[in-house]
């Protein structure tokens, strides 16, 4: 239990260093002066002199040496201290805040569509081992894993959004848009993990205890409630946090081509604009949210099997 | 060797190679036999029907789909080539150093591997990507430095078990050297592994690459590279759906290769 939290803590700090020393390096690659450019952001480019620049590079301690700077750059970070962006000048800590939020939104619920499909599915084709159902879920998921995430979505606005007209192409604002990401992202997850309930459940279907469960005259669905259920979700909730990292760069994916608000959309847009501050709080928001999610997989793993708690 | 050499395919392994196979022979015919150029703009022309001049048509620009679609899957070969080639051997390398190189090596690893594997893959890629933007050479860095991390694990846990084995114990003590331990006892424990990881790792490496192209952080256009393709086609997709239609079915075909020759689950799929 303990060990958990501090190898979780200690990713925690991995990936605050890791991006922050990218960033930094980012920071020091951009061509021109660093402080004639904040001095023409701050002032306005007819504005800038000699004087104005050398001002922000004492003021911001420019004219230190490259060592110096990544420490304070470190420490800015550890502090939350994340600046501004670059393109709206606003504080990026608000934005991250405010794109997280969406995120987590299309996150959620693209999970529970995708645990509403697996699950059933997954439970169901394992009683009926090698039966139809079982083949066409088999084939259609080996299909579907062959397709990127973003493709899913395209086709997904193809069918449903410029054929059929159900759904708006893209954009944020009512349910209605959240369908077509959410969906995309489900069917990308459901792919790969109903067939890992399906292992999961087939397996403990054929194990000794389970067969004397049956022996000793239980019914099916009392035996499956009480011998099958928590056998079967251990491997199921482990295999969940393999899915984290399809989850997030799903989300990536899907939030800039749904042009949905979050965070992805947000780390994809400040790329494309160099916007180096905004490049740094998203990546350091969405690395942080990945360990925290991680562990709390960890947890839920720890308080299902009991086994792994005598250690 | 000869161990895994034995082992038959599957069916559907073989209906990967066979995928992957004509998609190779099509981009080899294609660069030997046809003369047009994927760069060249025919701006009269955009969109034009297929014909004998140009089998699959032309896209916004009037460049020539076949050529284009030549031109992207060779990019796509190559870069998943590249990619797998080097994340295996600096994987395997280092794995097998994690566990015969004493304490202090295997640790350092492990921090190395969880400092990177704290990150999901993509948002890295996304950030080397950053760095420099519209480079093949560092996609090809970045990719490849995520992707090792797979085969050292695998590497490093078979080999772990197989330290202390008898057979291998007793070879060493016969006074065979460091490369004919590896040869006889290691690979061939590890070389269904590898073997799985390196399909699984190739068409990861063609997703994530279309992948950074359709956000246009990875290549910068006019590169004929499968995600930019799809990306610039969308908008005039009623106009023509066909040639939108090209890029996907391609990219589809070739993860779908990858997919069946890796044949089995991935071999931590199952790990917590």
């Amino acid at each position: 239990m303990r060990k958990i939290f501090w190898n979780r803590l200690l990713q925690a700090a991995l990936v605050a260093w890791g991006v922050g020393t990218l960033t930094f390096v980012m920071m020091r690659s951009l061509p021109g002066d660093m402080a004639y450019r904040i001095a023409a952001g701050r002032y306005g480019y007819d504005n800038v002199t000699a004087a104005a620049a050398e001002s922000v590079r004492t003021e911001l301690g420019l004219d230190q040496p490259a060592v110096v700077q990544y420490f304070n750059w470190l420490g800015d970070l550890l502090t939350f201290r994340l600046g501004h962006t670059m393109v709206s000048g606003a504080p990026v800590i608000g934005e991250v805040q405010h794109q997280l939020g969406h995120s987590a939104l299309l996150a959620f619920v693209a999970l529970f569509f995708s645990i509403l499909i697996a699950l059933p599915l997954g439970i169901f084709t394992a009683f009926r081992q090698g039966g139809w159902l079982d083949r066409g879920t088999l084939f259609v998921s080996s299909l579907l894993r062959s397709l990127p995430v973003f493709v899913v979505g395209l086709v997904l606005i193809l069918l449903f959004a410029l054929e059929l007209r159900w759904f708006p192409v893209a954009g944020f604002g009512s349910v209605r848009h959240l369908v077509l990401p959410a969906l995309a992202l489900a069917l990308t997850l459901a792919a790969v993990s109903s067939r890992v309930v399906h292992e999961s459940t087939y397996q403990v279907l054929q194990s000794g205890y389970y067969q004397f469960a049956r022996l000793k005259g239980l019914d099916n669905t009392a035996v499956f409630m009480r011998h099958g259920l928590r056998n079967m979700l251990v491997p199921v909730v482990a295999f969940m946090g393999v899915q984290l990292i399809t989850l997030i760069e799903g989300i990536v994916m899907l939030e800039s081509l749904f042009s949905w608000p979050g965070i992805g959309h947000g780390l994809a847009h400040a790329i494309f604009a160099r916007d180096i501050p905004m490049i740094q709080g998203a990546a350091l928001v969405m690395g942080l949210a990945f360990v925290v999610l991680n562990a709390l997989i960890d947890l839920v793993c720890y308080s299902l099997d009991p086994r792994s708690q005598l250690t | 060797m000869s161990t895994t050499e034995q082992k038959i395919l599957s069916r559907k392994q073989w209906a990967g190679i066979t995928i992957l196979g004509l998609l190779a022979l099509f981009a080899l015919l294609e660069w030997a036999l046809n003369d047009a150029d994927p760069y060249q703009q025919n701006l009269i022309r955009y969109f034009a029907a297929p014909s004998w001049q140009e089998p699959l048509g032309t896209d916004q620009f009037g460049r020539d789909m076949l050529a284009r679609l030549g031109a992207a899957v060779r990019l796509s070969f190559a870069l998943s080539l590249l990619c797998v080639v080097s994340a295996a051997s600096i994987g395997t390398l280092l794995g097998v150093v994690a566990v015969w190189g004493g304490r202090s090596a295997d640790t350092a690893l492990n921090l190395l591997v969880n400092t990177l594997m704290a990150l999901p893959g993509l948002v890295l890629v996304l950030l080397l990507a950053a760095l420099v933007p519209g480079s093949f050479l560092m996609l090809y860095l970045a990719l490849s430095l995520i992707l090792w991390v797979e085969y050292f694990r695998v590497v490093r846990a078979i080999s772990f078990s197989l330290k202390s084995s008898p057979q291998l114990q007793a070879s060493y003590l016969l006074g065979f050297g460091r490369w004919y331990l590896f040869r006889r006892h290691v690979w061939p424990n590890i070389a269904p592994a590898i073997i799985t990881l390196a399909a699984f790792g190739a068409a990861n490496s063609i997703m994530a690459m279309a992948a950074v192209g359709f956000v246009y952080v990875g290549l910068k256009p006019p590169t004929a590279e499968l995600g930019l393709m799809i990306v610039e086609l969308f908008p005039y997709y009623s106009d023509a759906p066909w040639v939108l239609a090209q890029p996907l079915l391609v990219i589809f075909l070739l993860v779908l290769g990858f997919n069946w020759l890796a044949g089995r689950r991935h071999p931590l799929a199952n790990e917590n």
